[in-house]
């Protein structure tokens, strides 16, 4: 039955140009002064790291780029930062939170 | 669950609606109650306790309320107000059936219009590609399509409706074509176990992003007709297996979320994710529920919307104080180092099976009636199907209403 599937897993690489589909929603909470992912009957709460490499996301930018503008503000290298990133992007792909 | 670290990324252990969760833990406890200390999360709204369908494990209780007693549209209305206010995220527009409202895309449009999530959860037997379309555009962000069967004869047998599935498909297919997230419920029950192979290929051939294996939770008419629905442990434990290879398997491609008939189960579910810490329910006419079962609850009185503002019910309301916390908890649930885990199960299942809400649910394995559950489980799960009992207005005063 493996055939009669179309969708296929997304992978994130460095060149992935991750976004969040419509239904997906980055919120700021203004009650609770937090941010959340408000998603289908799920409600995911980012860190603020995750906040910061999300707000990037907006499907133009690569994971990459990302990652090189995140080594300035955390002042952490690439190396350090680019593979952490792509396991976070990874993980929200397959839970359906972003597109890549 | 795939541990990473750090995770930058935690999911709630707080199930937002209609879903309980089985194996999503709170994976920080900080963020729960940060989340959870002032206003719930997610709120049910049961628009209308009109349905097409009359499947006998339906949610709402047995005493159906009537057309005639429902809410204004200008009533709802001014709840999603309310309720964006108070610091709701998500709201489930829920039935009965909620097509059944014809004003249900004024009501979309407020709460998408305050910045609620808004969740349409639906038997999708009556709507039309136009209502469709508009609720997306009035901002409609989700629509859950519930399945009786994949196997059309049957499906038609569960849910008392003629070509009910033809209409689902049709439906499920609009929502894609729009551009809308999908997620497909399969409520599980003796009679349509087998199929659940067949009802995760039919949510990934439909292009769903998520499905719901929801096994039926025995209360109200699932309770009366649970000698027609409980499946035996076998084939509880046989699905459940097929689950947790097909999760991995289409990871990335279909979630599966997974709710396990609790009279199998060794600990109790965290119903509603605690009492009153994260959920409200409202009913057609306007009461405010801790959970869409509660008022099985003999005894308790329950706040109309129509009367107290919602934050007022929320905070203060004597049914949400009631079972709210731990502090209302006997043993063996007040020494218990999960009474913060699964608050001692479900308030309306203890008061079903025992008489007393505040014992232990019998779910859990520490209840001292805990076998006794579980052999009425297996004896009946084995023994000939009963005829189902519909759900249907009156349905339920035909039937013995207490299965015990």
């Amino acid at each position: 039955m493996d055939e009669s599937i179309s969708k296929k897993r997304t992978v994130v690489t460095q060149e992935s140009r991750v976004a969040f589909p419509p239904h997906i929603k980055l919120h700021r909470d203004a009650v609770r002064q937090q941010w959340l992912i408000l998603a289908p009957e799920r409600v995911f709460h980012p860190d603020e790291i995750s906040v910061a490499v999300l707000k990037q996301c907006d499907g133009t930018r690569t994971v990459a780029e990302i990652a090189e503008k995140l080594t300035h503000e955390y002042q952490a290298t690439i190396d350090v930062i680019q593979p952490d990133i792509l396991d976070m992007l990874q993980d929200l792909a397959d839970k359906g939170l972003v597109d890549a | 669950m795939d541990e990473q670290t750090p995770k930058h990324v935690s999911e709630s252990g707080m199930p937002v609606g209609a879903r309980e969760t089985d194996d999503a833990p709170v994976e920080n406890q900080a963020n729960e109650e940060e989340a959870c200390a002032r206003a719930p999360i997610g709120m049910l709204c049961e628009l209308t306790h009109r349905c097409p369908l009359q499947c006998p494990y339906c949610s709402n209780p047995l005493d159906l309320e009537r057309a005639n007693t429902e809410m204004t549209t200008e009533q709802w209305q001014d709840l999603m107000r309310q309720a964006a206010d108070l610091g709701v995220l998500q709201i489930h527009l829920s039935g009965g059936e909620p097509a059944a409202r014809k004003d249900l895309e004024d009501i979309v449009k407020v709460a998408a219009e305050v910045g609620l999530y808004t969740n349409l959860i639906t038997a999708a037997v009556t709507l039309t590609r136009e209502r469709v379309e508009k609720l997306r555009d009035l901002g409609l962000d989700h629509v859950q399509i519930s399945i009786q069967d994949v196997e059309p004869g049957n499906a038609d047998k569960i849910s008392g409706y003629k070509n009910g599935l033809e209409k689902k498909i049709e439906v499920a297919k609009w929502v894609k074509e729009l551009g809308m997230p999908l997620t497909i419920n399969a409520p599980i029950h003796r009679h349509n176990i087998k199929s659940v192979p067949k009802m995760i290929d039919f949510a990934v051939e439909l292009g769903a992003g998520r499905i719901e294996i929801a096994h039926v939770q025995y209360y109200a008419w699932a309770l009366l007709n649970r000698a027609a629905l409980m499946p035996t442990r076998e084939g509880f434990n046989e699905a459940a297996k097929y689950v947790e290879a097909a999760r991995e398997r289409l990871k990335g491609i279909l979630v599966i979320d997974a709710v396990v008939p609790d009279y199998y189960a060794k600990y109790p579910k965290p119903c509603m994710g605690g009492w009153g810490r994260g959920i409200v329910n409202i009913t057609p006419q306007g009461r405010v529920l801790p959970c869409h079962a509660a008022e099985s609850i003999k005894g308790m009185e329950f706040d109309n919307i129509k009367d107290k503002k919602l934050a007022e019910i929320w905070l203060n309301g004597d049914a949400f104080n009631k079972y709210r916390g731990t502090s209302w908890m006997k043993e063996p649930c007040r020494s218990c180092d999960r009474k913060e885990v699964d608050y001692g199960g479900c308030r309306c299942q203890a008061f079903a099976l025992t008489g007393d809400a505040t014992n232990t649910d019998p779910a859990c394995s520490l209840s001292s009636l805990h076998e006794e559950w579980a052999n009425v489980a297996e004896k009946e799960s084995h023994a000939p199907s009963t005829d189902f009992v519909y759900r249907r207005v009156g349905g339920a005063k035909k039937a013995d209403t207490n299965p015990a």
